[in-house]
């Protein structure tokens, strides 16, 4: 492996580790901000408890994000020099604001931390949340800009090999921005609810039936319904978006090779990598052309249009189709929860249901892997759509592969000691006792 | 003033701004484990815990804050510097994330262990001279640079006497300003006997401070003629920092003002680091990279500094709370609110 390849697979690495738990920093606050605030205005000590609960498990979460968002933000000049030289007159706006919005959620998480007991009218302390809630979207929006820049690059020209002529607001606000933050914002939340919920499922699987856990399984639920509609509504925007936008992205999802109308929608199946033959798929006539234009006889630009050293690896056909099934299952699930809920005759907390919704959460953080890898791996063989390819960004250092297997340990050790850490937390201390603590009784 | 030195400008108060707050918690981190070694833990460990639990997460701030802003202002230090820098940066970095995490898991995590507060400890020390391999190599002969390539020369780095004097000065920095920092914090907490362990250690931290930096007057003097020279120009800068040292040191002698004591630690540091980095244009990476030439775009030097301003009209005054609440609320300090 040569320099360029360690420093895709290093950059992979740590976004993939750092987007799980980046995505949960994004989503958790939002949630400890709801219970708090229903706790205290329904004067309910389980919701209380939870905002409590989730706030502690929260923190470590944060830390391990931080320590590798710092990494990938310091990594992008040691991997990609080449590019943060050539764009870094462009990114680092939206990068700095990042830095700002991530500064804001620190300094009222650390103040939101110590101050539970020290106000006397509890909705100050929950006003603390909204800074930390705003601090941690707006650094995934800020961050986001910067992707879907590098999707749908614009807001300068080119001269001579150097950017000149920036326009750094429109480069922020670029076409590809609105779908992407949209979809990455709702996504989080989403898996955010899923986790949680999977958390009080889990618990009730172990025979902790109880009412607080039911109450958060049932906040989670609800809001989950939401969110879950609103990201597949927002996915499907982004398809639209794609194909107008960047077509290859799209045709290389859906293995979709020549323009037509009439498209159909595959799912699954093998590729013949020679004839480009597609066999065992479920095929469903006119529906690419319905998702990508809205309309049945839309015409959908296919890959055939593009060089072929233009084309993104045809893999990711099953990472989309795998995304797309998982958040189609995070739907269902909420769906099926409220119906049984509103229909009196089944107990909505059954094992099935329980177990559904406990897999629901290894799903949605698997689900925003995928469609991240989509996303990334989709936009190859460039870095800066149209304008630099990853090979030429790349560092020239010829100790890449150190520098991969060090961070492997290290991500390695950060993940087992924060699982480790993070069920002991809980394990240790579970909700009824600490009720009881606070006498409340279940 | 011309876009170019607006922006090193506030990169350059940023970084002495990590400076000040990161020696504080890497030097805590390492009292807090030689505590443990030498049986006073539960004397001094109480002191510094409630002191760096509320505020581990903004430190770290002030480094990505660094890093993104110098990368924004002067692009091409993230081709030399990216290139050059791989291993050192990374190792860093481990080292960072090392840390941060394992304060998180030792504070907040389900039990106590002394691992985690090694961890904490030594990384404390390692990672002042990991990231002052930045200094050392921005004084140029540590890089070969050809037409598509940047190296960093690992011997000549390892072998020469101002990076050492450097990574001593950087470690021993680290210990000053943190031990004179946790003895104010002792003494506003009225906790007499940590005050006293944090006091010696704040004396003797600061004969090996003033020795290195000697050190690295000399060094530098044989690794870089010119930047030496500008030095001396700025002969002042350095004085007033040598007399708020002798301040500094003068009041914690004398058992009082602890607080003006450390505001004095603060301007020494801030003379000599200005003083360093004045002296050090026009040059960002000697000889290869001046400030005028590796400035970004017009356009977008103007709005990263308006960025700038209205991302501090919004952090100023949560940082204000954030101290008021931790640093200056006299209940907090003494431990007296959950």
């Amino acid at each position: 492996m040569n320099a360029l390849d360690w420093s895709r697979g290093l950059t992979e690495m740590t976004l993939a580790f750092h987007i799980l738990f980046a995505t949960v920093g994004v989503g958790i606050p939002i949630f400890i901000s709801i219970a708090e605030w229903i706790g205290i205005r329904k004067n309910d000590p389980h919701y209380s408890l939870m905002a409590r609960r989730w706030t502690r498990g929260f923190v470590i979460t944060v830390a391990v994000g931080v320590v590798t968002g710092t990494c990938i933000g310091l990594l992008l000049s040691l991997l990609w020099p080449e590019f943060m030289r050539f764009a870094g007159n462009v990114v680092s706006l939206p990068l700095f604001l990042e830095t700002f919005a991530f500064f804001f959620e620190a300094i009222f998480l650390g103040i939101y931390l110590y101050t539970w007991n020290r106000f006397s009218n509890p909705y100050i302390h929950w006003l603390l949340t909204l800074p930390i809630v705003i601090g941690a979207s707006a650094s995934a929006l800020f961050i986001t800009m910067v992707n879907a820049f590098m999707n749908t690059p614009q807001g300068f020209t080119l001269e001579e090999g150097r950017l000149t002529n920036l326009d750094p607001i429109a480069a922020m606000f670029n076409p590809a921005m609105p779908s992407k933050v949209a979809h990455v914002l709702s996504s989080a939340y989403l898996t955010a609810a899923f986790l949680l919920a999977m958390i009080a499922a889990f618990a009730m699987l172990r025979g902790r039936d109880n009412e607080y856990n039911k109450k958060s399984i049932r906040l989670n639920m609800m809001t989950g319904l939401i969110l879950a509609a609103a990201t597949i509504l927002i996915g499907d925007s982004s398809a639209v978006f794609l194909a107008e936008a960047q077509p290859e992205k799209l045709a290389a999802a859906e293995w979709h090779f020549e323009t037509s109308s009439r498209a159909p929608l595959i799912i699954g199946g093998k590729l013949n990598p020679d004839t480009n033959e597609v066999t065992g798929a479920i095929t469903i006539p006119w529906a690419l052309s319905l998702l990508a234009t809205h309309h049945p006889n839309g015409t959908v630009v296919g890959l055939n249009e593009f060089p072929k050293d233009e084309w993104p690896p045809l893999y990711v056909h099953y990472l989309f189709d795998a995304m797309v099934g998982i958040g189609f299952y995070l739907l269902a699930i909420p769906i099926l929860f409220l119906f049984m809920t509103l229909a009196k005759r089944w107990n909505a907390y059954n094992r099935w249901m329980l177990a559904g919704i406990v897999a629901g959460g290894p799903f949605s953080l698997f689900a925003i892997e995928l469609g991240w890898f989509y996303a990334e791996v989709g936009r190859q063989p460039w870095i800066l759509r149209g304008y630099m390819r990853v090979s030429d960004a790349a560092t020239t250092n010829p100790h890449v592969g150190i520098t991969f297997w060090l961070f492997a340990a290290l991500y390695l050790l950060l993940g087992i000691v924060c699982l480790l850490v993070l069920s002991r937390l809980f394990r240790n201390k579970p909700a009824e006792l600490e009720l009881e603590e606070r006498r409340v009784i279940l | 003033m011309p876009l170019a030195e607006v922006g090193i400008t506030v990169l350059w108060i940023f970084l002495y701004g990590y400076l000040i707050v990161a020696s504080i918690d890497f030097g805590a981190g390492f009292y807090a484990y030689y505590g443990k070694v030498i049986g006073i833990e539960s004397v001094i460990g109480p002191v510094i815990s409630r002191y760096l639990s509320p505020v581990w997460e903004v430190t770290n701030v002030f480094l990505v804050f660094f890093f993104v802003g110098i990368v924004g202002f002067f692009p091409d230090t993230a081709y030399y510097f990216g290139t050059a820098l791989l291993i050192p940066g990374s190792v860093a970095l481990i080292l960072l994330a090392v840390r941060g995490s394992f304060y998180a898991f030792a504070n907040y995590g389900a039990k106590k262990s002394n691992l985690y507060l090694l961890a904490y400890g030594a990384t404390g020390l390692l990672i002042p001279a990991a990231l002052s391999t930045v200094f050392t190599i921005s004084e140029g002969g540590f890089l070969s640079v050809s037409a598509n390539t940047v190296t960093l020369l690992m011997e000549e780095l390892f072998f020469s006497a101002y990076s050492w004097a450097v990574v001593l000065l950087a470690i021993s920095s680290v210990l000053f300003i943190s031990s004179t920092f946790l003895t104010y914090y002792a003494d506003h907490a009225e906790d007499k006997r940590a005050l006293e362990w944090l006091r010696s250690f704040a004396l003797w931290g600061g004969v090996p401070t003033i020795i290195s930096s000697l050190f690295v007057f000399i060094a530098l003097r044989n690794h870089n003629l010119e930047h030496f020279d500008n030095m001396v120009r700025l002969w002042w800068m350095f004085g007033l920092s040598l007399v708020s040292f002798a301040i500094a040191i003068w009041l914690i002698w004398r058992r009082k003002n602890y607080g003006t004591a450390f505001v004095m630690v603060m301007l020494q540091f801030a003379f000599a680091f200005f003083g360093y980095g004045m002296s050090h244009l026009p040059y960002l990476l000697y000889p290869h990279l001046m400030l005028v030439n590796s400035v970004t775009n017009q356009t977008m030097g103007r709005a990263l500094v308006v960025a700038f301003v209205a991302g501090l009209l919004l952090l100023i005054p949560s940082l204000v709370l954030l101290l008021r609440l931790f640093l200056f609320n006299a209940k907090y300090v003494k431990g007296e609110t959950s």
